[in-house]
């Protein structure tokens, strides 16, 4: 990481473990819940929220010292919809077939707290350089427990990963199946995220006790 | 520089300033893409209406949907699709932009009580003839809407479905092959009653063997989009029923 400062590395990296936007700062648990059901649309929902965020936080941050405190909250929700409606319109007109794909998740994005958290938390503070390098570093470590959580919805839920069977098939017995295993439909209902998220937090917490809060 | 921005002759002048630079931001790029746009959503249509003939790309896998490609779907279209009808009342026209009528306006004036239009497309494909009707409803989150290809025995040829903001993985799965061939075969009458197909849990045939019985099996966790498919179908059939008469007394 020659390129960044190690204080501009440890942007990237904070949000990827000790202080992971979902696990941590509890920030965007609402679409963590909604879309994990497969790794496809965690994996897509990822990406199109690096990008809202890297861009939006980059935004925020020049216009930092002209935006009036008393409306700062509305002027950073009209950056996130323009930002969103811009690139929907422009998949809609140049990728017709992705941008149905990610039609769900333009409702969501606007609505995702990372955003916001972090342009409350970070990019109204911060230059553009690092407030663009906390957005990435954010929506990695967002992306990061998405795809943790839709991979093991999807393999338990559905038997599939990316929509391709791996266990064998549920309807004529063969693979794992054959042995008289069968797909958990819990997995695929939002309250099995709930508790994969949970799980993952448990683990994070005992791997690192600093991370417990007093009470 | 705090001062400044605190005032409310500053603050009413920035959120002026700011709707309007991002109103014309987004009024000129939605003007400049939109003739892309509706092309796209044209040859989409037409993608749909042959997807439901059976006129596609799939492969023998009972994997992806894969339509006819953009670049030939216009003459595709041509050459499969022989008549469009558009049903007002008691008349039937003939009308080779059919398939642009939008058929949320149209169920809305129904509501209102006004004249309307129902388009009735006709396809020819080895000789065999497929009458193939719009559906539009709602689902959980937003609007779901499909084609139904019928043959003259009222037995469904294909479907295609979609829907604006159904849950991936759940409800959004109304668009994937395993379901939507599924109701290949069924038919949509019970005896001489025009029932529909119903989306149903536990009917107990999940391989959908039995082809008579006007159910298709549901899909886990997305009870109400299921019902929201099983509402479109038996409203459609009921709205195109004179239409449907008729074409079953030949």
């Amino acid at each position: 990481m020659a390129l960044l400062s190690k204080k501009d590395a440890n942007l990237i990296t904070d949000p990827l473990a000790d202080n992971n936007p979902i696990t941590i700062q509890v920030l965007g648990i609402c679409s963590a819940l909604a879309i994990t059901a497969e790794l496809k649309a965690s994996l897509v929902m990822a990406i199109s929220v690096m990008f809202v965020l890297g861009a939006g936080n980059v935004v925020i941050s020049l216009m930092r010292n002209i935006i009036p405190s008393k409306i700062r909250i509305i002027v950073q929700l009209i950056v996130v919809a323009t930002l969103v409606i811009i690139v929907d319109q422009v998949l809609k007109a140049y990728a017709y077939e992705l941008s149905k794909t990610l039609a769900v998740f333009v409702g969501l994005i606007i609505t995702n707290c990372i955003i916001m958290g972090r342009f409350e938390a970070f990019a109204l503070a911060n230059g553009p350089w690092r407030s663009f390098l906390d957005g990435i570093g954010n929506s990695l470590g967002y992306g990061v427990i998405l795809i943790i959580v839709g991979f093991f919805r999807e393999l338990l839920g559905s038997g599939t990963l990316f929509g391709y069977p791996v266990l064998g098939d549920p309807i004529t017995k063969t693979g794992l199946y054959a042995t008289g295993y069968e797909n958990n439909g819990f997995m695929i209902i939002p309250p099995a995220a709930l508790i994969v998220v949970g799980i993952i937090i448990w683990v994070q917490r005992s791997r690192n006790p600093a991370l417990v809060e007093e009470n | 520089m705090a001062q400044k921005t605190d005032s409310n002759v500053y603050t009413v002048v920035f959120a002026a300033v700011m709707v309007v630079v991002v109103g014309s931001i987004l009024a000129f790029l939605a003007s400049a893409l939109r003739p892309n746009i509706k092309e796209n959503e044209r040859f989409e249509k037409q993608q749909n209406i042959l997807y439901a003939m059976g006129v596609n790309e799939n492969g023998d896998d009972a994997g992806s949907v894969n339509f006819i490609p953009t670049d030939v779907v216009e003459d595709e279209f041509a050459s499969y699709i022989k008549e469009q009808l558009v049903i007002q009342g008691d008349k039937i026209t003939e009308d080779n932009e059919a398939y642009l009528i939008d058929l949320k306006k149209e169920l809305a004036k129904i509501k209102k009580g006004e004249p309307y239009k129902l388009p009735v497309f006709i396809g020819e494909k080895d000789g065999k003839k497929f009458y193939i009707i719009p559906m539009y409803g709602k689902g959980l989150w937003d609007a779901i809407w499909g084609f139904i290809a019928l043959d003259d025995t009222m037995t469904v040829q294909g479907v295609y479905f979609d829907h604006k903001g159904e849950t991936p993985g759940l409800g959004a799965n109304i668009k994937m092959r395993y379901f939507m061939d599924d109701f290949t075969g069924e038919t949509i009458l019970n005896g001489t009653q025009y029932a529909g197909i119903a989306v149903a849990k536990g009917n107990n045939d999940p391989l959908n063997k039995t082809k008579d019985d006007n159910e298709v099996d549901a899909l886990a966790g997305a009870t109400i989009t299921g019902n929201g498919v099983s509402a479109m179908i038996k409203e459609t059939v009921k709205l195109y029923k004179p239409y449907l008469e008729t074409i079953r007394a030949k």
